[in-house]
């Protein structure tokens, strides 16, 4: 079956290639799910709208193959724009020479200006690889109603974040809904307890691998993390549950808490549970150390050897139109990194808008900042840990091993 | 004569060769002398012919045999890996005796038995990707059907997929389900081979029940049994797309088998050497075990003779 199969898709390709000529541009998108693929389809159709010689050809991808895919298709039928992340993510292929430097489209459309808060999670070197379209605050989402109904308020620090654990579980209700089995939620309470703890510099240097993991620095961020497992916080079986399948508690009303990013918010409003949702920011742990934020950021770039470049520098540049930035953004529930478009109605947006501006630093996200095998085992390591914390030095020994591996000893 | 009358007898065959034998050597024997040569290499999998300043490849470097020592020396997850494919190997034989049964039972003649054996047969259509996601519902540990079960009977749920020590064998039993179907549907077929005239003459010395299956009908099906077994186990070997869709690998890995592992480190952290030298290895074990195989059914044929 192997051979036909690769034969038939050769041909099919080819097909498709010839058939896509001059003033069709490519555009490969990661954005699935109905809510996101719909938002870029109306981007899209406001770009051909204000381009009427373009015609825009969109390859939809699963978000998560995605992220094998782009490897084969930046190298071998590149499209002409792909959407991807900023940060370390769209750093390893820069250090490629798989994407190509945008600054022109930065400086054509006055992006340095409206988008200046974001120019450097898509800066190497000085140079812009990238145009950002949307980001999102992380945080507590939580119940409201349950909170009220055992008498909670919103914990200011960790102290009563734990105590707040114990009070929900002496109503029989679960304290934090979380799914690990894809490891990425972990690795967000790993971010957050460790710039609470260490600060927003100390992170940045552990996810560059800068630091070891055997660092006694680190002692505090997994000895509280043991205290809000021992605290019986967490969802049980959590390693079974992909993030929608932990966040079922949540919506059913036995589960109070989600640390998640904002894109959480679509899931309950599909629920119809959002009116008894709202917001925290993650309280803080040590006094005097400044709060920072995760905030990943969404990205299209240009492909090395994109054939179209003329309009695929039209498509990002489109980003600058502050009415299509804005849509786009708020229909995922994201920010826009354009300071012209729409201040956001919405009120997570608007408490996003808050938090990251008054935040320390903007972190994107543990596996958009560390290397992608780092994170890997590290992101295990982390899974591992929140379901046998007794294993803190074998694991953090095994972290370590890689991170030496990739970076080199210290 | 020109030069074809004369030699057409001679050139014939080749020609006739020569599409099936290019396919092989394209798509069978390249990609493996290249997985070979790569897994002698550091690469990231992208742009590997990119050169320096100097004309020297810039992403793709000699490391020797560095790969393999860092595989056998460094890496607890190849241990891992290796074990859980041996209990792929062994658990997954289960397959055969439930395939033999099954088989037995719906070998008779009754109206609509083509209906009911297609039924039993359907498993092995359903692509391995739903029967994984099937299976992931079937577990999971707070509204799958297993927990239910379980309560029942009494019995606590556990979190069987998110467990190291069961999730293995979680993900091999749903494996086993189109397996059982495969392995039927192959002694179906052998014992519409099996002699009227042996089972009539072992009647007449007193056969029957056990004793008839056993030593009438079991060898006279030694041909299935080996196709059953030798798929069974390249299947189990190989085994990849239920890990993938079920656990991912996970918990921490404790699911991993080689060929999930080189799929991991190739194509998700861009070590493609790394992991070329991981499918050398799956290569060399798959290699010795049908070299073997081989080998012992020669042996038996030539005995036989």
């Amino acid at each position: 079956m192997g051979g036909k199969m690769k034969k038939l898709i050769i041909i099919l390709t080819l097909f498709i290639s010839s058939v896509a000529s001059a003033g069709t541009l490519i555009v490969n998108s990661n954005q699935s799910g109905a809510e996101a693929a719909a938002a870029l389809k109306e981007y899209i159709a406001d770009f051909e709208a204000a381009h009427p010689d373009v015609k825009v050809v969109l390859n939809e991808f699963e978000s998560e193959s995605y992220k094998v895919a782009i490897r084969n298709f930046l190298t071998s039928e590149t499209p002409d724009v792909a959407l991807w992340f900023a940060g370390n993510r769209m750093k390893f292929f820069v250090d490629q020479d798989l994407f190509r430097d945008v600054s022109d489209v930065w400086e054509e459309y006055g992006l340095y200006d409206s988008m200046a808060s974001s120019r450097l999670s898509v800066t190497v070197d000085d140079k812009q690889y990238g145009v950002p379209w949307g980001y999102y605050q992380w945080g507590m989402y939580y119940r409201t109603d349950i909170f009220d109904k055992v008498g909670l308020s919103v914990p200011t620090n960790f102290e009563e974040l734990v105590a707040a654990c114990s009070t929900l579980r002496e109503n029989n209700i679960t304290p934090v809904a979380i799914g690990t089995r894809y490891l990425w939620t972990a690795a967000g309470w790993f971010d957050y307890l460790n710039m609470r703890i260490n600060g927003y510099e100390f992170h940045m240097d552990l996810a560059a691998g800068k630091v070891s993991y055997e660092d006694s620095r680190l002692d505090m961020v997994f000895d509280k993390w043991a205290e809000l497992i021992n605290a019986d916080c967490y969802l049980e079986d959590h390693a079974s549950f992909g993030w929608e399948d932990g966040l079922t508690p949540m919506i059913n009303g036995e589960a109070a808490m989600y640390l998640l990013g904002n894109f959480i918010t679509g899931n309950l409003n599909t629920a119809g549970v959002l009116d008894h949702i709202d917001y925290f920011q993650f309280p803080k742990i040590v006094d005097g150390v400044p709060l920072s934020e995760d905030a990943p950021t969404d990205t299209i770039h240009i492909p090395a050897g994109a054939k179209n470049i003329e309009d695929a520098k039209k498509f990002l540049g489109f980003l600058s139109n502050p009415e299509a930035a804005t849509k786009w953004a708020n229909a995922r529930s994201f920010l826009s990194p354009n300071s012209n478009a729409e201040p956001p109605s919405d009120r997570f947006q608007l408490k996003g808008v808050n938090v990251l501006n008054n935040a320390y630093g903007i972190a994107q996200f543990f596996d958009r900042d560390a290397n992608p095998d780092m994170a890997k085992t590290a992101m295990e390591g982390f899974q591992e840990f929140m379901v046998k914390p007794d294993r803190e030095a074998k694991i953090r020994a095994r972290v370590e091993k890689e991170r030496e591996r990739i970076h080199g000893p210290l | 004569m020109t030069f074809w009358e004369r030699n057409q007898l001679k050139l014939a065959p080749f020609l006739f060769l020569s599409p099936a034998v290019g396919l092989f050597l394209l798509f069978v024997i390249y990609p493996i002398a290249d997985s070979i040569w790569v897994s002698f290499h550091e690469w990231s999998g992208v742009n590997r012919y990119a050169v320096d300043d100097e004309g020297n490849l810039k992403n793709f470097k000699w490391v020797g045999l560095d790969n393999y020592i860092y595989l056998f020396t460094n890496d607890d997850e190849f241990y891992v890996s290796v074990f859980n494919n041996i209990k792929w190997f062994f658990f997954s034989l289960i397959a055969i005796p439930f395939g033999i049964l099954l088989a037995l039972f719906l070998n008779q003649q009754i109206l609509g038995i083509r209906w009911v054996k297609s039924f039993f047969y359907f498993p092995f259509v359903i692509n391995a990707v739903v029967i994984g996601i099937v299976f992931t519902w079937f577990y999971n540990p707070k509204y799958g059907s297993l927990t239910y079960l379980l309560g029942f009977f009494g019995m606590e749920p556990f979190p069987i997929l998110s467990d190291e020590n069961y999730a293995t064998y979680g993900i091999i039993v749903a494996s086993l389900f189109p397996g059982i179907a495969y392995t039927m549907i192959i002694y179906i077929t052998g014992l519409t081979a099996v002699s009227k005239d042996m089972i009539e003459a072992g009647r007449i010395d007193g056969a029957s029940g056990f004793t008839m299956f056993w030593n009438i009908i079991l060898p006279q099906l030694r041909p299935a049994t080996l196709i059953a077994v030798v798929v069974t186990i390249v299947g189990a070997l190989r085994s990849f797309d239920l890990i993938a869709v079920m656990t991912g690998g996970g918990p921490w890995g404790s699911t991993n088998v080689l060929a999930y592992k080189m799929y991991e480190d190739s194509l998700f952290n861009f070590r493609m050497g790394y992991g070329a030298s991981t499918a050398v290895i799956l290569f060399i074990l798959m290699d010795i075990y049908i070299a073997w195989f081989l080998y012992r059914l020669f042996k038996r044929e030539s005995t036989e003779k």
